[in-house]
Formats: structure tokens, C-alpha cells, sequence
């Protein structure tokens, strides 16, 4: 495969042709894979031994948080593409992303609160997890701030990319805080590559079905909003040539 | 319905804030592209015009 191929896609143009074709599958898939997902782990899994049906939160709890993650991760690669190629596209994309990314994160919160309040006694701990993944909700606000902030976009590119650089500590830490401190309330990872340190497989299938919805949910947000921010940025060039000529 | 017991004020509320954001973040971004898509139309159409 020619990877040369791939900056073909940083041509507006070309993406919004692409993404015609690609964004209601994809936009298919993930809503199917949700309802599909959610209705089986909600319905269809029973309650755990220990944690009763508060079990049933891992559905929206976990590939909620691992996106909120994913999604900062995402925006490092286009703004680093950014950074070093200069494309436009790939700085929108990771604009475009943030908001999504933003919601996945208060979902986790959310989420982790209600259910850490029947099983720990508290919404809320200073726990090194819990910790890291408001600070990255922080990042978020901040980062979406900034490009609201700046009028001019390259500049607001430029600037919103270091701050993604620096964003990125706090989301690997937001990973990795359980395996780093080995203290706070939060239990270790629930996926694992050893099976051994896994859910159990009742409620894993359906995790992992439900981790693909989600997952596929932000690649069309993501898809839908780049377009979004392409034409945006079409229509303020527009303006701006207008408002010369006149 | 599946029988949640004395967790299930915490399970369906879990849900209905997690669907309700997902909903909003899905309509927000679709008026957002149809009403950004309309405004370009509109530009690219005057633009045109005026040569």
C-alpha cells in the first residue's frame, strides 16, 4: 500500500468526496452496533455477584472513557500532521474532534460518580484516575476555548496543537494512572490483553460490542463535524476576499 | 425490564444522562452541518454572481 496515497485525503475537497460516500455506513454501523450493544448488556447480562446491577454501567463507563482517551490521542496524530505538513484538514479534524471527545469525558465522569457512590460510599475521590480524567476534561474545555478564541486559523492551529502536545501527558496519565499509583479507589483496567485479568465473558462480549459503537459513533461525529469545520473555514475565506474587494 | 433492585435509580440514571448527551452532542452536530452547508451555498452562490 502506498502510504503517499493517504495525504491525498488532507485535499478538502477530495475528503468531503470521500467521506460523502464513507459517513452513512459508517454512521450505520455505529448506531447499530449500539442499540445492539446496549440492549444486550441492559436486558440480556446478569448481575454480578458483588457489584449487583450497577454492573450494567461498564457498557457506557468504559468505551466512554477509553474514547474520551482515544479521541485526545487522535488529536495528537492530525495535530503533529499539522504541525509538521501543514495540512488543514488534519488541524480541523482535530478541532472537530474535541467536542466529541469533551462529551465522552463528562459521560465518564458521570457515569464513574454514579456508579462510584453505591460501591465506594462517595461520587467522588482524589483518586489518581478520577484525578487525571478531570484534569483532561480540563483540557478539553481549554483547548476548545482556544480555538474559539483566535480568530485567525492558522494561529489558532499553531497554538491549539502545543496545547494538545502538552494535553497528551494527562491522557496517557488518565490511562496508565492505575498501573503508575498503586493506590486510590479505582479498580485496574477492566480490558486486558490477558484474559486472566478480563470481565468475565458474559459481560464481555457485549463490552466489546459496544466499544466498537462507540467507537465507530466518534469516527462519524468526527467525520460529519471535519466537513463542518472545512466549510466553515471555505466560508470565512469567502467573507474575508469579499470584505477586501469591497 | 430486568429486575435492578436497590441499584436501580443509579443504573437508569447512568443511562439516561449517557443517552441524553450522546443525543444532544448527534442533533448539535447535524443542524450545525446542514446550517453551515446552507450559509456556504448562499456565499459561493453570491460570489458567483458578483463575478
Amino acid at each position: 500500500m502506498n502510504l503517499n496515497a493517504l495525504w491525498e485525503y488532507a485535499n478538502p475537497k477530495k475528503f468531503i468526496q470521500t467521506t460523502d460516500r464513507v459517513l452513512p455506513w459508517v454512521a450505520g454501523l455505529a448506531a447499530l452496533s449500539l442499540v445492539f450493544g446496549l440492549i444486550w448488556g441492559f436486558f440480556f447480562t446478569p448481575e454480578d455477584y458483588r457489584q449487583g446491577s450497577t454492573v450494567k454501567i461498564i457498557y457506557l463507563h468504559v468505551p466512554s472513557a477509553l474514547m474520551a482517551i482515544n479521541a485526545w490521542m487522535m488529536m495528537l496524530v492530525t495535530s503533529l500532521v499539522w504541525i509538521v505538513r501543514r495540512h488543514h484538514v488534519s488541524a480541523l479534524a482535530a478541532r472537530a474532534a474535541a467536542p466529541v471527545g469533551m462529551v465522552m469525558t463528562v459521560i465518564a465522569l458521570i457515569t464513574g460518580a454514579i456508579w462510584g457512590q453505591p460501591m465506594w460510599g462517595t461520587w467522588w475521590a482524589w483518586d489518581p484516575r478520577l484525578t487525571s480524567f478531570l484534569i483532561l476534561f480540563l483540557f478539553y474545555l481549554g483547548y476548545i476555548a482556544l480555538w474559539e478564541a483566535i480568530e485567525n486559523d492558522d494561529t489558532a492551529a499553531d497554538l491549539t496543537s502545543i496545547l494538545c502536545l502538552v494535553g497528551s501527558v494527562f491522557a496517557l496519565l488518565s490511562r496508565y494512572a492505575v498501573n503508575f499509583w498503586n493506590q486510590g479507589l479505582h479498580q485496574g483496567a477492566s480490558l486486558s490483553l490477558d484474559k486472566e485479568e478480563n470481565v468475565a465473558d458474559v459481560f464481555w462480549y457485549p463490552l466489546l460490542v459496544c466499544i466498537a459503537g462507540f467507537a465507530l459513533l466518534f469516527i462519524a461525529l468526527v467525520l460529519l463535524r471535519t466537513r463542518t469545520e472545512i466549510r466553515a473555514r471555505r466560508m470565512r475565506v469567502l467573507l474575508a476576499r469579499e470584505r477586501m474587494g469591497a | 425490564m430486568p429486575d435492578l433492585g436497590k441499584y436501580a435509580e443509579a443504573v437508569l440514571s447512568s443511562y439516561a444522562v449517557s443517552i441524553a448527551l450522546i443525543a444532544g452532542l448527534i442533533v448539535v452536530s447535524v443542524l450545525r452541518a446542514n446550517r453551515v452547508s446552507k450559509q456556504l451555498q448562499e456565499i459561493e452562490n453570491k460570489v458567483k454572481s458578483n463575478g
